[in-house]
């Protein structure tokens, strides 16, 4: 039952042919099964029962959502009350926290059942998920790859068929670029659409939730249960939520504006297996219907340099937080104040948190605050700009997700600067705050190809129609790690 | 802009974080590398372009001034490595 979709599962659980509990069951034991590609950190099988149990009593009296009853994993990033939240640093091993994100409560709310928490890059900070305290987290197609990251727990155990579906978050690719190395379906929302309380913050301009799950309709679900105002998140924006997955019904690509922005197809360093790919999959969108048009972004090269100011910088400054007193790693013998500080975060942060830490300190300390925070601040713009005056004539942005497919273990983890680079395509729609998802369109060397749509705030329903009508007419998202051909 | 190890224990400090020294040679060289990547923001010219905070330029709620949130601090505190009485406990700061 694993290779099912979402919306599969939930029919079958409205005819009866098969129980909650059994699914559940079924997962648990395909989670113990995989448990190899390291894809959690913790199993919750307890309350995974518990949850299933109600909610086959909710589906008998006729109180069910498409979610109801459905296994879901979340991100470790993500606070469970009673349940540790590591956000993979040893930093929180011993952190179960008193309450629940936001995300959390909105799936249980629609009936979701939380199975486990998923492996993730230290604090989100990664393009590999090699950064965990908990160890990497291998791509089910290769597994002598890295899955992508930050969420690589999330798009492992989604690729391997584990969980139907999993959140994640996305800073600067989090969702969509291990979306893309596992050949599964990720939606990053529009900054704003869902709440971030209770989600361990990294860089809290950029930092978004959203859903990862097989096919654009699954996205469309999770979607629709994880977003809505909640006023305790201060950007968190008060607007009705659509209800996704009703709007994909017709859905198809004639006439959509599809803009290329000749600076994601003219960019150095992309493998040929996904320039060839993507250009297949623009292919099939204009054969679709859908008018491509070339659009220029300018600004397209400078977006990673941005970032890494802003990211580090909004970082040290969330990350101050965790000083060994009020909860989180602490010390041994401490001599003093000082010593207890900086040998709690020396041992409870790795090697990239604390080289984030320290580039964010040192772009906001004093005499150089303006020369590089406030200079990004402002290219940053610049970069919003180029995308408002693209869809004054495109309806959506199309492109790569990530620049190669999965790349070795280790491959990138002595070269920063390469890494970064992982997320060259992914980053200008965290800085833009526009919603963004990643499709399976294509596979290069047996490793899956990801196909990225970008739109316009809010456009959320837009981006998973066009998603939708592409896996109406393709094959790619029903693909899985150790199948013939 | 590459910075030396005295520089990175200098930022490591304003981090508080403790860097050993074999470990600063390597922050060095890596802090160096990153800080030459963005340095190309430098020839940007972003004359009269304002900075830009939140990408919706939304400004902040607000809220009536009431009390929203109960007293936990016997479940918050139950999180902390260290305290008594109700206090959380640091080495000694004032002898």
């Amino acid at each position: 039952m694993h290779d099912r979709t979402i919306a599969e599962l939930s029919a079958a659980l409205d005819r009866g042919e098969l129980s909650s509990v059994e699914l559940t069951r079924a997962t648990l034991a395909a989670m113990e099964t995989g448990s190899a590609l390291n894809a959690f950190i913790t199993m919750t099988p307890d309350i995974a029962l518990a949850e299933a149990k109600a909610a086959d009593k909710a589906r008998a009296k006729g109180k069910a959502t498409a979610l109801t009853g459905i296994p879901i994993a979340h991100k470790d990033i993500f606070c469970t009350a009673g349940v540790r939240t590591s956000c993979g640093s040893r930093m929180l091993d011993n952190f179960a926290p008193p309450y629940d994100a936001f995300v959390v409560a909105q799936m249980r709310a629609a009936g979701a059942v939380m199975v486990g928490k998923t492996n993730m890059d230290e604090f989100a900070m990664g393009s590999s998920n090699e950064t965990s305290w908990y160890g990497p987290v291998q791509n089910p197609w290769d597994t002598r790859c890295v899955p992508g990251g930050s969420s690589g727990g999330s798009a492992a155990a989604v690729a391997a068929r584990l969980v139907p579906g999993a959140t994640g978050t996305d800073t600067g690719g989090s969702i969509r670029q291990p979306a893309a190395l596992t050949g599964i379906s990720g939606l990053k929302p529009t900054y704003g659409r869902v709440s971030r309380y209770g989600m361990i913050a990294f860089a809290s301009s950029l930092d978004q939730a959203g859903p990862m799950a097989q096919s654009a309709e699954d996205l469309a679900i999770m979607l629709g249960a994880m977003a809505g105002f909640d006023p305790r998140d201060s950007t968190c924006v008060d607007q009705p939520v659509p209800n996704y997955q009703a709007g994909l019904e017709g859905a198809n690509l004639k006439g959509l504006k599809v803009g290329l922005p000749r600076e994601y197809f003219a960019a150095d360093g992309v493998d040929d297996e996904v320039t060839q790919a993507i250009a297949a999959a623009v292919e099939t969108l204009r054969e679709q219907g859908a008018e491509i048009r070339d659009i220029s972004l300018p600004n397209t090269e400078l977006a990673v340099p941005v970032y890494y100011v802003i990211a580090p910088a909004e970082a040290s400054s969330n990350l101050s937080r965790f000083d060994g007193v009020r909860y989180g790693h602490r010390c041994e013998a401490p001599k003093d104040l000082e010593d207890l500080y900086k040998r709690s975060r020396a041992e409870g942060f790795g090697e990239e948190v604390k080289r984030r830490i320290m580039v964010g300190t040192y772009a906001l300390s004093a005499g150089y605050f303006d020369a590089y925070y406030l200079k990004a601040q402002k290219v940053r713009r610049m970069i919003r700009d180029d995308f408002a005056q693209a869809f004054e004539s495109v309806d959506v942005i199309v492109g790569p997700t990530a620049p190669s497919t999965a790349f070795s273990m280790g491959a990138k983890s002595d070269d920063p600067v390469q890494m970064y680079l992982s997320d060259i395509f992914t980053i200008a729609a965290n800085l833009a705050g526009l919603p963004a998802l990643s499709i399976p369109a294509g596979m290069g060397a047996g490793r899956p190809v990801g196909l990225q749509f970008i739109g316009n705030h809010f456009a959320e329903s837009t981006l998973l129609r066009a998603a939708h009508a592409y896996q109406q007419c393709t094959d790619w998202h029903t693909r899985q790690p150790g199948e013939e051909g | 802009m590459a910075l030396d190890v005295n520089e990175v224990g200098q930022i490591a400090h304003l981090a508080r974080l403790a860097v050993g020294d074999e470990d600063s040679q390597d922050h060095a060289r890596n802090l160096s590398n990153i800080l030459a990547f963005v340095e190309r923001l430098s020839a940007v010219d972003t004359t009269g372009v304002e900075p830009m905070a939140h990408p919706l330029e939304m400004t902040q709620r607000l809220r009536p001034d009431e009390v929203t949130e109960p007293n936990e601090r016997e479940q918050f505190q139950a999180l902390a490595p260290l305290t008594e009485h109700g206090h959380y406990l640091v080495p000694r700061v004032i002898e």
